[in-house]
């Protein structure tokens, strides 16, 4: 079977599992969202929050931003993660405390002020647009690889998509429906991810693979290879940052407090009962994404040496199938400047002119086929994908 | 409860987020990006030790922080009888 056929079957397997457990959670409590919440135990609430938390852009483009910028990239690492330090020992339970639903009734309340109130309802709009927009992209980006449509088309495919989506979320019980997500996402990732780590470094655990020698005999580390493949290309040396150490300093602080205040991942502490249940179900989730957040710069280091081990100075006749979908997608560009039928993919530091364009959220759908793993992984990264993206919109949550 | 008691209860509370923010603080900007540089000249594995912290190590260490203030606030709640496990 192709690649695109394994998709259709991943996805659909997918959806039905969700259509499934909100059928039977829908079955098992017959009282309102809030109050069916109360009674989840901590660690499937703290399973559900993450897969609340886990957008496309943690599950699609993280890992390829991370690919990108190498070390700088870590800022989003820590940013997001970190942020949910805070969200856990400062916010988390005094909301639950004061027993309001909605940030902007919280803010309202504790500074008994309309104004505050409304300003706090615009601050959450913005949010919840820009946070949307990107959501939009990564299931058009899903979508335009494996309908083989342009990505602006594929946007389209998937908002249809994730209205229907929409309304199956607005069914009761779904906090199951969220914790079959979160399985079904931390499975996609994890498998490619175990797989490439096997295949590179003869590792199981992709975060010990990317800090360990290669397999290839040359028994070199993996990262000591990447960046010496980088620099050769004219790229910066992977492990080392290119940002100063304020610049990135003042990025994290700010992705922090901005994560802090998420105000669709604030609305799950109230679906626990208790205090010390908020506290506890704040720690499973940050366990949750911690699994997905350290496999990630794993991933990107392996993609990355993937990627430069296999398109640089390759013919262009004879590059992988993946390599012309995606540019049928208009994701990669390949403008041959010399004209002579070698793909020369090169940094700013480097004399001769690079002919290649990749986008890099396109690298965590791409990375099984660069790695050449069988085509049901790559199916399965697509559902993966998709349940990243398609959820209950966070606009409800308030 | 007594005023007295509760102000005990919340500097208390105070001391904890201060210690553990601290720890959060140390991880993230200083272990992983003020002397990330300087900790790169030692190695585990592969990985030079500020690119670990800042890709694997701050993440697994804000993952205990926060299991750490459960387990303190849980004790400092029961300490002072504010523990709402009977609330409803």
């Amino acid at each position: 079977m192709t690649v695109q056929a394994w998709t259709f079957v991943m996805v659909g397997l997918s959806f039905a599992l969700y259509i499934g457990v909100a059928i039977w959670s829908k079955a098992r409590s017959t009282s309102d969202f809030y109050v069916a919440g109360n009674q989840v135990p901590a660690v499937v609430n703290g399973m559900a929050t993450a897969a609340d938390w886990m957008s496309a852009a943690s599950f699609i483009s993280m890992a390829g931003v991370i690919s990108f910028l190498g070390r700088d990239g870590s800022v989003y690492l820590m940013g997001w993660t970190g942020g949910y330090v805070l969200l856990a020992l400062l916010l988390a339970p005094y909301l639950r405390k004061f027993g309001k639903f909605t940030v902007p009734d919280f803010v309202g309340d504790r500074y008994d002020s309309q104004v505050a109130r409304v300003v706090a309802v615009i601050c959450a709009l913005f949010v919840s647009f820009t946070y949307v927009a990107g959501q939009m992209r990564g299931v058009g980006i899903v979508f335009s690889r494996f309908l083989d449509i342009d990505v602006g088309y594929g946007v389209l495919v998937g908002m249809g998509i994730v209205f229907f989506y929409a309304v199956l979320g607005g069914m009761k019980g779904i906090t199951y429906t969220q914790v079959a997500q979160y399985c079904v996402l931390i499975f996609a990732y994890l498998v490619p991810a175990i797989f490439v780590s096997l295949l590179m470094t003869d590792t199981l655990v992709p975060q010990l693979g990317f800090g360990s020698t290669l397999s290839d005999g040359s028994g070199g580390y993996l990262l000591d290879r990447l960046d010496q493949l980088s620099r050769e290309l004219g790229f910066a040396a992977y492990t080392s940052g290119q940002k100063g150490t304020l610049d990135v300093l003042f990025i994290t602080l700010a992705l922090m407090v901005g994560t802090a205040g998420l105000p669709h991942v604030i609305v799950r502490f109230y679906t626990v009962n208790r205090v010390s249940a908020a506290r506890s179900s704040a720690g499973w989730a940050l366990v949750f994404i911690a699994l997905l957040y350290t496999t990630a710069p794993a991933v990107a280091a392996f993609a990355r040496t993937n990627l430069l081990e296999t398109v640089s100075d390759a013919r262009y006749e004879d590059v992988p199938q993946w390599f012309k979908k995606w540019e049928a997608t208009g994701l990669i560009e390949f403008l041959d400047h010399n004209r002579d039928g070698i793909i020369q993919y090169t940094g700013p530091e480097s004399e001769t002119l690079n002919e290649l364009t990749i986008d890099r959220d396109i690298m965590v759908l791409a990375n099984p086929e660069i790695a050449r793993l069988p085509p049901w992984v790559a199916g399965l990264v697509a559902a993966g994908g998709l349940a990243a993206a398609s959820r209950r919109p966070p606009g409800c949550c308030w | 409860m007594a005023a007295g008691a509760y102000d005990g209860y919340w500097k208390t509370n105070l001391k904890y987020l201060v210690v553990l923010l601290s720890i959060w603080l140390g991880v993230s900007a200083g272990l992983s990006i003020l002397f990330a540089d300087w900790l790169d000249q030692f190695r585990l594995g592969g990985f030079k030790l500020g690119f670990w912290f800042a890709q694997q190590g701050s993440i697994l260490v804000f993952v205990v922080l926060i299991f750490v203030y459960v387990r303190l606030m849980n004790r400092l709640d029961r300490r002072h009888d504010v523990d709402d496990r009977e609330a409803r």
